[in-house]
């Protein structure tokens, strides 16, 4: 029995390598797919003010999506938007439901071997929790044996759980987390220092801070399919990340959608700087 | 067997059985495992319960009873389960009495894994009461009509006449459903009860490596869960059969 099932699960695994040994070779599936149909796909957050999120009207909108709607522009092509959480936005790209990931991921070795992320990172941001003032959490070690709020499928839930023994309730989205938060359920909401800030700015959390010192700065990566990560489809992301970079538009962006200056963004305007400029 | 996991995710990246060697990502599975069986159980247990309550309600000669029995069917049958658990965790839950350990928390009595007990059972059990009256009303009205002239009451009719006949009648029917229930159970996850699918799912994320090892496994369990639960019914089923009674 157990060597039937060793066997079968060899036999998987050398058909799942082989249909991933393809990439030696650009045939470019997904790029010309894109150009010829006329419509590329992407998927976006559907709950993280300000980066995608629903607005009254029902539509995503954000800062990715206008970079989406970019990109769109630059090829030509109609977008179409697709909402993707952290659990699932990796299983879309690799089933093809969508043709690239633009959904505030944090780069990640293991999201490098999985999809193909296109560098530069176009953004960073580290990890803090959004807590309310009254507890006065001071440090990471506060949260040892206390329910935190999360959301699936974010890579620091390994890390609160498993180094600060926080006890982690993941939810399906940050905004039913949020709400768990409010309805006191958990002492704090495990997310990205940016968004929380953007969360404590609107107004709607006045009694809450982001009291930790924020860890794992960490970088933002869009991907395209693995196997086009060397191709065209990559190279063409590089190139619109160098341009959003060099051009100071995502710090233009940012301020559209009220989002706190990052450093970060300055560092790379200085970094790609024109040298003829 | 730990080594051969562990060589093959190095092998086969794709293929990262991580939870056959990693103890605390196998202490996630089983964890996972024990509440999707516990939860099933229990949510098996109650909505029978509610089902049997909720016939004899039916057939009650009070309207008001069986205007509130009519309520709770068409509530619980006409929404999806996921919406209930999301508004039952949410919209009704900080209604409910909670403790507060530390002066911001707010510990409800009920937690996350009451409400989805609380949930699904009385969904299921919708279905249940409407199973149960389909069998009574395949009892001939002549047997509750001798009972009756025996001197039984009409609690008695209906626990020691009726419903075990129409509980035989039922059965098929039943069965189904109840499968049914134990696959729901995978939608607790949306208000974060660490049952089987939620730990597997945070498993796939926090291993970007392990997705199609994760669904295997979760493939494996559910085939073997849910076919452990089919076949025990149909055990039971042909146990309580009456030789001449119905088929």
């Amino acid at each position: 029995m157990m060597k039937s099932l060793f066997a079968s699960t060899t036999a998987l695994a050398v058909t799942l390598a082989s249909v991933t040994t393809a990439f030696a070779e650009c045939t470019n599936d997904t790029w010309n797919r894109i150009m010829s149909e006329g419509k590329i796909t992407i998927g976006v957050k559907p709950d993280y003010k300000p980066w995608g999120f629903i607005d009254e009207n029902g539509n995503l909108v954000g800062m990715e999506v206008d970079m989406a709607q970019e990109i769109a522009d630059t090829l030509g092509v109609e977008l179409e938007l697709i909402a993707t959480i952290g659990a699932n936005r990796i299983p879309f790209l690799e089933t093809g439901k969508i043709d690239m990931i633009l959904a505030t991921m944090s780069d990640r070795q293991d999201r490098r071997e999985a999809s193909g992320i296109a560098l530069p990172n176009y953004y960073t941001s580290g990890t803090n929790i959004m807590a309310p003032k009254a507890l006065g959490l001071t440090n990471w070690e506060d949260l040892r044996g206390k329910p935190v709020c999360g959301k699936q499928g974010a890579f620091y839930n390994k890390k609160a759980t498993e180094a600060y023994g926080a006890e982690l309730i993941a939810f399906g989205g940050a905004a039913e987390g949020k709400q768990a938060l409010r309805d006191r359920k958990c002492v704090g909401f495990l997310s990205d220092d940016s968004s929380i800030v953007v969360d404590l700015q609107s107004g709607d959390w006045d009694d809450f801070e982001m009291p930790l010192p924020t860890e794992d700065d960490n970088p933002w990566a869009l991907a395209v399919p693995l196997d086009e990560q060397a191709c065209v489809f990559g190279r063409f992301m590089s190139g619109m990340q160098y341009n959003w970079l060099q051009s100071g538009r995502l710090i233009e962006l940012e301020a559209i959608w009220g989002i706190q200056p990052s450093a970060f963004l300055v560092d790379q305007k200085e970094r790609f700087k024109d040298w003829l400029e | 067997m730990q080594e051969f996991f562990r060589e093959l995710a190095e092998t086969y990246p794709q293929m990262n059985f991580v939870f056959f060697y990693d103890p605390v990502q196998w202490q996630r599975v089983v964890d996972g495992f024990w509440m999707t069986v516990r939860l099933a159980v229990i949510c098996i247990v109650f909505s029978v319960i509610i089902g049997v309550i909720g016939a004899f309600i039916q057939t009650s000669r009070i309207w008001a009873l069986r205007l509130i029995s009519q309520g709770y069917i068409q509530f619980f049958r006409n929404t999806p389960p996921m919406v209930q658990l999301l508004f039952f965790y949410f919209a009704l839950g900080p209604y409910t009495p909670s403790y507060s350990p530390d002066g911001w928390l707010e510990v409800p009595i009920i937690s996350n894994v009451g409400w989805a007990v609380i949930s699904l059972s009385f969904f299921a059990g919708a279905f249940n009461v409407e199973i149960f009256r389909a069998g009574l009303e395949s009892v001939p009205d002549s047997t509750s009509e001798a009972a009756e002239a025996l001197g039984f009451n009409k609690l008695q009719i209906y626990s020691y006449i009726t419903l075990p006949l129409a509980f035989r009648a039922s059965l098929p029917a039943l069965n189904a459903n109840l499968i049914n229930l134990a696959k729901t159970t995978t939608q607790a996850m949306v208000i974060a009860v660490p049952e089987l699918f939620y730990q597997l799912v945070q498993i796939m994320s926090d291993f970007t490596t392990a997705q199609y090892p994760s669904m295997i496994l979760m493939f494996v369990i559910y085939v073997g869960l849910v076919g452990l639960l089919a076949s025990g019914m149909r055990v039971w089923e042909r146990a309580m059969k009456i030789p001449g009674y119905g088929g």
